[in-house]
């Protein structure tokens, strides 16, 4: 045990100094990867068919074609494509998303109103997955073969098996309608709330069935994934040499167990944070949450393009940060990782 | 069980008692002042708050609040006075003077004058309201000869004109914050300023838009609501159990699914109100791609109708709500609406022998032919309907494929590539034929591109010719004439087939009171509504 600790002293330091270069390095290797997203992202909805005009006029009720035609030389589209996209990837480039013709506001504007909410329900919807699915993993492993482990088995499998729109709808009529204890729906009191501290308060109460909603589904993957990697964990060497020192079972399966089974995990939770985000999008329909996943159903009913590119720019950047923490958080988990 | 019985009546006697009390007692009571309605944005969020321009549904409900228009509807089409306090049509029906409200101001402060709706005439309803173009076709000028009076010139007399101005359909906007600037991307169109009952407070995207009481507002003393709270709530479960918790307490434009209506009409804190669409008018109809077979041939078209059995359709898929459909002009549209005309009873026989008429006779399969119908992604009621045609088909040999696919492509196919057989649409009539029933049979709305025009590509010129003299008819009555005969020839050439007249309805807490039922008052200004305790 001391030895192992003594190589981890030695360890640090050296990925500790090697760690800024390496961030450096990888952020520097988002702009060509964000980029490239832009570009696909661009060509992808040029080939969806339909037109944003039609579905703009459509939505308003008709028009003619010297209507339509105005609405084309209104918002640049009359412009052959590559124009239109070195036009886009200038604006960009000067921090500028262009103008959602649909909403009538600015690209910038409308995600930036929305990015907030999205990253509260996703956090919000982690810690749950986290908090119940590795906690439920770890129990199950600890319990093997035991009634518990199979009781976690099958409520993990029949929450991962229930659309989430069901889920929602289920706990919203159980939590919101048949017991009003929670908001059916929303950001915030729709009465309006005084001052910082109730508004948090309404924003939390109005937090808790989305991100159960969104965390359940994830927390039966991660109590699954725990389960797995914390038993192949039980079966190594270093866990008969605690054991056979007499360590606690609890202590064991914390601190020799759960440990080194998270590095795996970690890599899971990093993977999935973009099916997290999409999975927000269901959630954000059911419980009226003013977030980017419906944002990004919307936009894409509507043809909405710029403001389709900015949030495929926008999640894209989100997912590429997380892989990068979730990198990171390798070299604080497990101090043998080097970060080159 | 049987000792329950009784005091279940007994319960219910006794809530009927204290719901018929509170009901005549809020009834007797003079309104009161202040509270917060919130009112569920219904379809969805707009994408501005002002519909001088733009007519979506959310947008319309939210910004009548905000807006007026010159007229209003009362009952059965009656014309009101609204920014206007009367208006005189000449002998001839060529002028139309309008005399403005006095003492009238924008949200702002600034006063509102007769270049206000000169300014919206020119600028906005004649160049980019969707329809504008067609319904003031007649106008040839708007002369202010001073700040309280609006004169409009027409070439002919046209009767749609006085029939496009409440503010549903044409708002009037402010002069001096949209001159000189883009009308479509001014920053105005989400933070309006208008001379309406309620002004402009706050709008935190995808959530709620708030808007406050006007307290300068031209109608003394009103509205009695403090405030309005428009929220977004996408799921029409969470929009029921919204309502059932009392968390919105008002919305239009069926903001509840139509499986959820009978438990609201059940539920005692819910009213479920049907007055107030008769001017939007909302049908369901099928319309024929004519320029190819098989439905170039009308025999075929007709033994469609023949074959759908428009009260079972009805049953089915609407909770019998909605009424089986016609003419195309609605049996809501008042004067204009006719019996008179050919009508395609529920009859296979009927359809079989049209059909074997039109040369496609059963083959060995029992299949005459196969077509492929595209329903308009407006929810999944229109599959539904698509799904009780291709059933209702396939009993005379019609083996029919339902295709589904999102708006843009949907807009695309129908009014850009001519790519479909039949579809299964939406129609709004909005308040008169010349404004709904033109754009789906004259052969000049056969528009490339352009939504919710003449699709089919139907084209008679006798049909042309009614349309033609409707839109210049010297009196009223010779223009209802004209619209019943465009009525006879629309339902005997059929290009298109009402299927269903909607009965749309509005869904409010019992405690809103005054609420207004005019002919268009799911979009009503509220100015006259308030919350019993």
């Amino acid at each position: 045990m001391a030895r192992t600790l003594s190589i981890d002293a030695d360890a640090a330091p050296v990925a500790r100094t090697r760690r800024r270069p390496y961030v450096l390095t990888r952020v520097l290797q988002m702009v060509p990867t964000l980029l490239l997203i832009l570009l696909t992202a661009f060509v992808l909805l040029q080939l969806a068919p339909g037109d944003m005009v039609q579905v703009l006029a459509g939505e308003a009720g008709g028009g003619s074609p010297e209507y339509l035609a105005r609405l084309r030389q209104s918002f640049g589209l009359d412009q052959p494509l590559h124009v239109q996209f070195l036009l886009y990837m200038r604006n960009v480039l000067s921090g500028n998303l262009g103008f959602s013709f649909r909403n009538n506001a600015s690209v910038t504007a409308l995600i930036g109103a929305r990015l907030g909410p999205t990253l509260l329900l996703a956090a919000a919807g982690l810690a749950v997955a986290v908090g119940i699915g590795v906690s439920a993993g770890a129990l199950a492993a600890a319990r093997r073969g035991r009634p518990v482990d199979r009781l976690i088995g099958i409520a993990a499998l029949l929450v991962y098996a229930t659309p989430g729109f069901l889920l929602g709808i289920g706990l919203m009529l159980v939590f919101a309608v048949a017991l009003p204890w929670l908001p059916v729906g929303g950001f915030v009191d729709a009465y309006g709330v005084e001052g910082p501290w109730a508004h948090a308060l309404s924003v939390a109460r109005h937090l808790v069935l989305p991100a159960v909603t969104l965390g359940a589904l994830h927390a039966a993957i991660y109590a699954r994934f725990t389960r797995g990697a914390m038993l192949e964990v039980y079966g190594q060497d270093h866990v008969r040499t605690a054991r056979s020192k007499g360590l606690s079972a609890g202590r064991i399966a914390l601190r020799h167990v759960l440990r080194n089974a998270l590095l795996p995990l970690v890599t899971v939770i990093g993977m999935q944070t973009g099916a997290l985000l999409s999975g927000a999008i269901l959630v954000e329909t059911v419980f009226a949450w003013p977030g980017l996943g419906r944002l990004a159903f919307e936009a894409m009913q509507q043809r909405d393009y710029n403001l389709l590119a900015g949030l495929i720019l926008c999640s894209g950047t989100l997912v590429v940060l997380v892989n990068l923490a979730v990198d990171l958080l390798y070299a604080v988990l497990d101090p043998r990782v080097r970060l080159k | 069980m049987r000792s329950f019985a009784p005091a279940g009546a007994l319960r219910a006697l006794l809530l009927m008692t204290t719901f018929l009390a509170t009901a005549l007692g809020a009834q007797a009571q003079a309104p009161l002042r202040g509270g917060t309605l919130v009112v569920v944005s219904n379809p969805g969020e707009p994408a501005v708050l002002t519909a001088a321009f733009n007519q979506q549904g959310a947008v319309s409900a939210i910004s009548t609040k905000l807006f007026d228009g010159l007229i209003h509807f009362g009952e059965d089409f009656k014309l009101e006075p609204e920014l206007a306090t009367r208006w005189d049509v000449s002998p001839d029906g060529k002028t139309v003077r309008f005399t403005l409200r006095p003492n009238v101001r924008w949200h702002d402060g600034k006063p509102f004058t007769s270049a206000d709706v000169k300014f919206s005439f020119d600028e906005v309803w004649r160049k980019i309201h969707p329809r504008g173009r067609a319904t003031f076709a007649a106008v040839e000028s708007v002369e202010t000869p001073d700040p309280l009076t609006v004169v409009f010139k027409l070439r002919n007399p046209s009767g749609v004109v006085l029939r496009a101005l409440n503010s549903g359909e044409s708002q009037v906007i402010p002069k001096h914050l949209y001159e000189g600037t883009d009308i479509v991307q001014n920053p105005w169109n989400a933070k309006p300023v208008g001379t309406g009952p309620f002004r402009f407070k706050e709008w935190v995207r995808g959530d709620r838009i708030v808007l406050e009481r006007n307290p300068d507002y031209w109608d003394a003393g009103k509205p009695y609501l403090d405030q309005l709270v428009f929220r977004v709530i996408p799921d029409a479960t969470a929009r029921y159990a919204a309502f059932d918790t009392g968390a919105v307490q008002y919305g239009v434009l069926m903001p509840i699914s139509i499986n959820d209506l009978e438990r609201a009409q059940k539920n005692p804190k819910l009213r479920v109100e049907f007055r107030g669409y008769d001017w939007l008018g909302s049908s369901v109809a099928v319309d024929f791609n004519v320029r190819k077979p098989p439905f170039n041939d009308v025999r075929v078209r007709r033994a469609v109708a023949h074959a759908i059995d428009l009260q079972a359709l009805s049953k089915v898929t609407a909770r019998g709500v909605a009424k089986p459909g016609t003419s195309p002009v609605l049996s809501t549209q008042g004067r204009f609406y006719t019996t008179d005309l050919p009508a395609y009873a529920f009859d296979t026989k009927q359809a079989e022998r049209l059909l074997d008429e039109a040369g496609l006779p059963r083959r060995a399969d029992g299949t005459r032919f196969a077509v492929t119908l595209d329903w308009l992604p407006f929810g999944e009621s229109y599959l539904r309907y698509g799904e009780f045609i291709k059933q209702s088909l396939r009993r005379v040999g019609i083996e029919v494929t339902i295709r589904g696919q999102d708006l843009p492509q949907f807009m695309r196919r129908v009014y850009s590539q001519n790519d479909f057989d039949f579809i299964v649409t939406h129609r709004t009539a909005m308040g008169d034929p010349q404004i709904g029933t033109d754009r789906v049979f004259w052969s000049k709305t056969i528009l490339k591109d352009v939504p919710w025009s003449n699709g089919s590509g139907y084209s008679n010129p006798a049909m042309d010719g009614l349309i033609e003299a409707a839109h210049e008819a010297a009196t009223e009555e010779r223009r209802v004439e004209l619209y019943k005969k465009v009525q006879r020839q629309a339902q005997a050439d059929l290009p298109s087939f009402t299927l269903l007249e909607n009965r749309m309805y509005t869904i409010a807490s019992r405690r809103l009171q005054g609420l207004a039922t005019g002919s268009d008052s799911a979009y009503d200004s509220l100015k006259n509504a308030w919350l019993a305790p």
